[in-house]
C-alpha cells in the first residue's frame, strides 16, 4: 500500500475522531460518537498492520512481537475497563493518561535507538542532514513530555487510589524551585543534544530528569486540586502523541494528539475558573491560610442545630421542591444508589427533585454526573451550577451530601477568605438546608463553613449512605 | 512525445516532493498541529459539563493513537532493545485505546433520559 493511501486512511481516522468529539456534545448522540472514535482507531490500527505486513524489514519475529503487544493491551484494557467501579474513574483516567504518555516515551526512545547507526555514519562522514536535526529535536520533545506524563500520572493515580506508599506533599525542601531548575536543565540538555549530535546520548539523562520532574510536580498537589492535575496530564498525553507525530512525520498522530491536548487544556481552564484561582496558583501555590477570619469555635459555638432522620423525614413530608447537592463525600460512601432511593421516595409523594452539581465537585470534572447516571438518575434532572442557582429561592429543602467548600457562603461575603470569589452553589437561599456530613470538619480549604450554623440549616450527622438510607426508611414509615 | 514529457514532469515533481526540505516538512506538520488545536478548542467547548468525565476517558483513548508508531517500531527486528521497547509501547498504547473506549462506552450507556 502506498504511503499516500496510508496517509489518507490516517486522515479518515482523524476525521472520525473529530466527529466523535463533536457528538459528545449531547448525551443522546455521545454513545454513537464514541463508537465512531473507536472505529477510527480500528481503521488506523488495521492499515498500520497492513503496512507492517508489506514492510520487508518486518517478518517472523516481528509479527510475533506485534501480536504479543496487541494481546497484552487488549486483555489489560478490557479487564481495567470492565472492572473499575464508577467511583474509581479518576484513578482509571489518570492511569490511562500515564499509559498514553508512556507509549509516546517508548516509541520515541526506540526510534532514537533504531536511527543510531545511521546517525553515527552521518557523523563519521560529516554529512549530517537537516532531517536528522529535526528528527532528534522532536524525539527529545516526545520523550520528555512522555516521561513527565507517565510518571506524573502514575503518582496522580496512586494518590487518588490512596495508596499509602505514594509520596504526598513536598518530598524535598524548595521543591518548586528545584522543579524549575530541572525543567530548565532538561530544555538546555535537549537543545544541546540536538545541536551537537555527538551528545545525543544526553537524551537518556534528560528522560530520567523528566521522570523526576513528573513525580515532583504531582506530589505536592492535593485534594480538591486533583481534577486540575488530571486534566493537565490528559492534555500532556495528547501533546506527547502529537510530538510523536512530529518524530514519525505522521499527520494522523499530530491531529489526534492536538485534539486531546486542547481538550485537557479547556477542562483545566473550566476547573480553575470554577475555583477562582489561576492555573499557576493551583500548580505551584498553596491555599493561603485564612488570616483574620473566624475560627471554627466562633462560627459554630452554640449555633449548630443537629437533627435526626425522623425529624428530617417530617420536614421533607411537606416539601414541594427538593434540590440535592452531592460532593466527593457521596462518592466515598458510595451513596449514589441511596440518593436515588431518596429521590424516588420524595417523588412518590409528589415532590420535585433536582440535582445541583458544582464544576469542581468530586475528583474529576463530571464525576458526580457519572455516579448519578450509574444510579439511573435521568441526566436532565442533573443541573449545572448556573442553571440551578436561581432556583434555590423557590426550593423548600436543599440536601447537601458530602460537599463543603463548594457551598460555603464565605466565598461571597469575606474577601479575605482563601476561597473568596469562588462561585458557589447558593444552597443557603433555600428555605431549609440539610447537610449530611460525618462531622463539622473543614473541607480542603481548611476553613469553617458558616452555612452549618445558619438559622435555616440542619446538620444530619452520619455516614452518607447509611444516613440517606435511614432517611428513606423514615419517609416511607411516615406515609 | 508530449506524454513522455508529461510523465517526466510528474516523475521530477514526485522526486522533488521526496526531497522536500526538512524545514518545509516541519512547517507543514506545525501548521497541521496548530489548526487541529483550534478545531479541538471549537469542538470541545461545546461538550456539556455532564459529559466531562466521558470526554476525558474518550479523548484519552484517542491519544492512544501512538499505537501506530509503536506497531511499526516493534516489528523492525533491529535489536533486542528496540523490540522490547516496541512491544512495551504497543502494550501501553493498546491498553490505553481499548480501556479508554470501553470504559467510555460503559459510562455513556448509563446516561438515560427521564421516561
Amino acid at each position: 500500500m502506498s504511503q499516500d493511501l496510508t496517509n489518507l486512511v490516517y486522515l479518515a481516522a482523524a476525521a472520525l475522531f473529530i466527529f466523535a468529539l463533536k457528538r459528545l456534545s449531547h448525551p443522546r448522540t455521545a454513545l454513537r460518537g464514541n463508537m465512531m472514535g473507536a472505529f477510527g482507531m480500528l481503521l488506523a490500527i488495521a492499515v498500520t498492520l497492513l503496512v507492517a505486513i508489506r514492510d520487508e524489514d518486518i517478518s517472523g519475529t516481528g509479527y510475533w512481537l506485534i501480536g504479543i503487544g496487541l494481546s497484552i493491551g487488549l486483555i489489560a484494557g478490557t479487564l481495567l475497563a470492565l472492572r473499575v467501579p464508577m467511583t474509581g474513574m479518576p484513578q482509571m483516567v489518570g492511569l490511562l493518561n500515564g499509559f498514553g504518555g508512556g507509549a509516546s516515551l517508548l516509541v520515541a526512545s526506540s526510534e532514537l535507538v533504531s536511527k543510531m547507526p545511521e546517525m553515527r555514519e552521518a557523523l563519521a562522514a560529516g554529512t549530517i542532514s537537516q532531517t536528522i536535526y529535526f528528527f532528534v529535536g522532536s524525539t527529545m520533545a516526545a520523550g520528555v513530555i512522555g516521561a513527565i506524563t507517565f510518571f506524573g500520572s502514575l503518582v496522580a493515580a496512586g494518590k487518588l487510589q490512596e495508596l499509602k506508599w505514594v509520596p504526598n506533599g513536598n518530598i524535598i525542601p524548595g521543591q518548586q524551585v528545584v522543579n524549575f531548575l530541572l525543567l530548565a536543565l532538561i530544555i538546555a540538555g535537549a537543545a544541546w543534544g540536538t545541536y551537537e549530535l555527538k551528545m545525543v546520548w544526553i537524551y537518556w539523562i534528560i528522560i530520567i530528569l523528566a521522570a523526576v520532574v513528573g513525580v515532583m510536580i504531582t506530589t505536592p498537589i492535593g485534594g480538591a486540586d486533583m481534577p486540575v492535575v488530571i486534566c493537565l496530564l490528559n492534555s500532556y498525553s495528547g501533546l506527547a502523541a502529537a510530538a510523536t507525530g512530529f518524530v514519525l512525520n505522521n499527520n494522523g498522530l499530530i491531529i489526534a494528539g492536538s485534539l486531546v491536548g486542547s481538550s485537557g487544556l479547556i477542562l483545566c481552564q473550566i476547573m480553575c475558573k470554577a475555583m477562582n484561582r489561576p492555573l499557576t496558583n493551583v500548580l505551584f501555590g498553596k491555599l493561603a491560610p485564612a488570616e483574620g477570619s473566624a475560627t471554627a469555635d466562633e462560627v459554630y459555638a452554640g449555633k449548630v442545630k443537629s437533627a435526626s432522620a425522623d425529624e428530617i423525614g417530617m420536614l421533607l413530608e411537606t416539601a414541594r421542591r427538593v434540590v440535592i447537592v452531592p460532593g466527593y463525600g457521596m462518592a466515598v460512601s458510595q451513596a449514589q444508589h441511596a440518593v436515588r432511593d431518596l429521590a424516588s421516595a420524595l417523588e412518590a409523594r409528589g415532590a420535585e427533585v433536582e440535582y445541583g452539581i458544582h464544576p469542581v465537585a468530586g475528583r474529576m470534572p463530571g464525576h458526580m454526573n457519572v455516579l448519578l447516571a450509574e444510579a439511573n438518575i435521568p441526566y436532565d434532572k442533573v443541573k449545572e451550577m448556573d442553571e440551578i442557582n436561581p432556583t434555590f429561592e423557590q426550593t423548600d429543602v436543599a440536601i447537601v451530601i458530602g460537599a463543603n467548600d463548594v457551598v460555603n457562603p464565605v466565598a461571597r461575603t469575606d474577601p479575605k477568605s482563601p476561597i473568596a470569589g469562588m462561585p458557589i452553589l447558593d444552597v443557603d437561599k433555600a428555605r431549609t438546608v440539610v447537610v449530611v456530613k460525618r462531622s463539622l470538619s473543614p473541607g480542603f480549604a481548611g476553613i469553617p463553613n458558616p452555612l452549618f450554623a445558619a438559622d435555616n440549616a440542619l446538620m444530619y450527622f452520619g455516614d452518607g449512605k447509611k444516613a440517606i438510607l435511614d432517611l428513606v426508611a423514615a419517609i416511607k414509615q411516615a406515609s | 512525445m508530449n506524454m513522455m514529457l508529461f510523465a517526466n514532469l510528474l516523475l521530477a515533481d514526485s522526486s522533488a516532493v521526496e526531497a522536500m526540505s526538512p524545514a518545509a516538512m516541519f512547517v507543514i506538520a506545525l501548521t497541521v498541529f496548530v489548526l487541529a488545536t483550534f478545531v479541538g478548542f471549537e469542538v470541545i467547548t461545546k461538550v456539556p459539563p455532564t459529559l466531562h468525565t466521558p470526554l476525558m476517558s474518550g479523548s484519552n483513548a484517542i491519544s492512544g493513537i501512538t499505537i501506530i508508531g509503536a506497531i511499526l517500531v516493534a516489528g523492525l527486528k533491529l535489536n533486542w532493545l528496540t523490540a522490547a521497547l516496541g512491544v512495551l509501547a504497543i502494550g501501553f498504547a493498546m491498553t490505553n485505546v481499548v480501556g479508554g473506549f470501553l470504559v467510555t462506552h460503559r459510562m455513556l450507556g448509563m446516561f438515560k433520559k427521564k421516561d
